[in-house]
């Protein structure tokens, strides 16, 4: 991230030196380039930037255009937010939570991805179909069998009761096929001829040659996991179990609402997968130049 | 690279399925077999039980008239019956499709102009990213809210620029017309960060050399975009497009947020019609019937999009 102190975010400059951007055709199209990047920028950071200014305007509504420089900026919210009881607590929770999916799925999506495009087996369009199709179903309508069935495994307020439905992603597991897919199958024919089963070709040749997929499945299941509403609040009732999300939906009120304390929160929430994501960003780019597929 | 893997030379383990035989074959096919179980059943077992035994229970409950409190009935396929009959499913059906066909494009073209951005070599990209990235960490609440404001049909920001080149602008959200259109906008924006992040780890993959190949060939700009890029780009355009659409016929928490499903219904869509049928109106059975119907719908979709991908996506 060295790139991080140049003062100005959307200033772009042409370094001879390495690789020319793709549109090299003068500099009316690099500056075109730079201005429409720099407002879509711009526009992107807005309502975040609109979430930090409610948060310390103390008593901010909602309804008005919001002020964009508040008349007493104050952190009053943030400390009131850190205040309530199990606050602490629940962040805790949702960063545990979020970590052990994250893990769990980079496992299972691997090893599933290995199997999808590398073993032949008999049925295996079809188990694929089948994979895919448990992403076709609305959460909402699974969660009252689910209920059910935890209730029955007696894994109600137990934070496995609340990981055990993430452990495999269909959606990890498609990403990392089409990556582990793009592999040369020369390289692992290569090692079987040097005697290495199938193993040691998913450890040593083909886990190195997807990192960049492997970094974006992990900010996508830790936000997954992070912003998990539904299956939290339906499987840990008890407040000291319970998590982020579900901290953040308490802080509505029923009649009134105090929204910077809500926006605060809105902000605690986002700052933590902003940094993971950033730190996996950094293995998006560098996974391929250092694995030797060039 | 890592393939100088020393060890005993013996026949390497096929990548085909073995012939059926017997003997020290046979043994060979089991190993085989226990290698793929190896590989599947870790993601196998958590799905089986905890997606699919609850999607059988939700099937079995379709059948049923239940309102979650009273003993269930069981009525067969009359909850099917009564919504084929039903004018408004085609409805919801019919606003669900229109926000998949809008959304798609525009959330597929804007991604990757920004992942191709992106990828060059701009000072502060890595910031840049980041701050593309935020819309998609932003809750729908307030998203909704900011393009709510955005959009007012008064005071908003839009209509107050159209109204600088002497464009009227419309009632966005406010209009039965533009409910929808509204919706697909601020999910597109919320959404191009996602794109971007997939499809700036498929550009990772792409050989420079290919690139430098095709400009001393004297491709241009645009050439190797469709003639280099794209082609290697295809499997993760092949799964944006899968991934879009499976989520796209599911869309809901931004019709939530951004019109109920307002104005007059104009923009109510499937998943929305599940959540009222089960949550306000109490008919489990009529929202189970109604979810395999989207089911159904989305699967053939995504099938069609598998067979289909032979013709267009190339890998490694």
């Amino acid at each position: 991230m060295a790139d991080a102190t140049v003062s100005s975010p959307v200033r772009l400059r042409r370094d001879p030196t390495i690789e020319r951007p793709p549109i090299s055709r003068g500099t009316v199209a690099m500056v075109v380039l730079n201005v429409v990047i720099a407002l879509g920028a711009i526009a992107m950071f807005f309502p975040f930037l609109w979430t930090i200014i409610t948060s310390i305007t103390p008593g901010a509504g909602l309804t008005s255009t919001p002020a964009l420089i508040p008349d007493h900026p104050s952190l009053d919210a943030y400390l009131r937010l850190f205040a309530k009881r199990p606050f602490g607590r629940q962040i805790l929770n949702s960063l545990g939570l979020a970590v052990a999916t994250t893990v769990v799925q980079l496992f299972t999506s691997a090893t599933a991805a290995y199997a999808f495009s590398r073993l032949a087996f008999r049925g295996r369009g079809v188990v694929f179909a089948v994979y895919l199709a448990t992403m076709m179903i609305p959460l909402q309508l699974l969660i009252v069998p689910l209920f059910v069935e935890l209730k029955n495994f007696g894994l109600l307020n137990t934070y496995l009761g609340a990981l055990l439905p993430t452990f495999a992603s269909a959606f990890g597991i498609f990403l990392l096929r089409q990556a582990v897919n793009q592999v040369p199958r020369e390289l692992d024919e290569a090692a079987t001829l040097d005697g290495a089963g199938h193993f040691r070709i998913f450890l040593q040749i083909v886990l190195p040659n997807i990192r960049p997929a492997l970094a974006t499945l992990t900010i996508f299941s830790f936000m997954s996991s992070w912003n998990s509403f539904l299956w939290p609040l339906v499987v840990l009732r008890l407040p000291e179990l319970q998590t982020l999300p579900i901290a953040l939906a308490g802080l509505q009120g029923q009649y009134t609402t105090q929204w910077d304390i809500v926006m605060a929160g809105s902000v605690v929430s986002v700052l933590p997968m902003l940094a993971i994501y950033l730190f996996a960003q950094k293995y998006v780019i560098q996974g391929v130049a250092n694995s030797g597929i060039k | 690279m890592t393939t100088s893997i020393a060890g005993p030379s013996t026949p390497a383990v096929a990548r085909a399925v073995p012939p059926r035989s017997t003997g020290p074959v046979r043994r060979t096919r089991a190993r085989y077999a226990l290698t793929v179980l190896a590989f599947l059943l870790p993601s196998a077992i958590p799905l089986a039980l905890f997606v699919l035994a609850p999607m059988i229970g939700a099937a079995w409950v379709s059948l049923l008239k239940w309102n979650l409190l009273a003993p269930p009935q069981f009525v067969g396929l009359a909850n099917y019956v009564k919504l084929l009959h039903d004018p408004s499913t085609g409805q919801v059906f019919l606003h669900t499709l229109y926000y998949v066909v809008g959304y798609l494009p525009l959330v597929y073209v804007g991604g990757l102009a920004l992942a191709l951005a992106l990828n060059t070599r701009l000072k502060g990209r890595n910031l840049l990213r980041g701050v593309y990235f935020l819309p998609v960490v932003t809750s729908w609440i307030v998203v909704a809210l900011v393009w709510r404001w955005l959009l007012n049909p008064s005071t908003g920001v839009v209509n107050t620029v159209l109204a600088w080149f002497g464009i009227h602008g419309p009632g966005w959200w406010t209009d039965p017309n533009w409910a929808m259109p509204s919706i697909i906008i601020a999910s597109a924006w919320k959404d191009l960060g996602f794109v971007m992040v997939i499809l700036l780890a498929g550009l990772q993959n792409i050989d420079p050399d290919l690139l430098d190949a095709a400009r001393v060939d004297g491709a241009g700009w645009w050439r190797r975009l469709f003639n280099v890029v794209l082609p290697l780009l295809s499997p993760s355009t092949f799964f944006v497009i899968v991934i879009s659409l499976i989520n796209g016929f599911q869309v809901f928490d931004q019709v939530y947020a951004m019109t109920g499903g307002g104005p007059g219904g104009a923009s109510e869509v499937v998943v929305q019609q599940i959540y009222d049928l089960t949550f306000r109106y109490g008919q489990a059975g009529n929202a189970s019937a109604l979810s395999w119907m989207l089911f159904v719908v989305v699967l053939a979709v995504t099938v069609v999009q598998i067979i289909g991908q032979r013709r267009w996506v190339t890998y490694g």
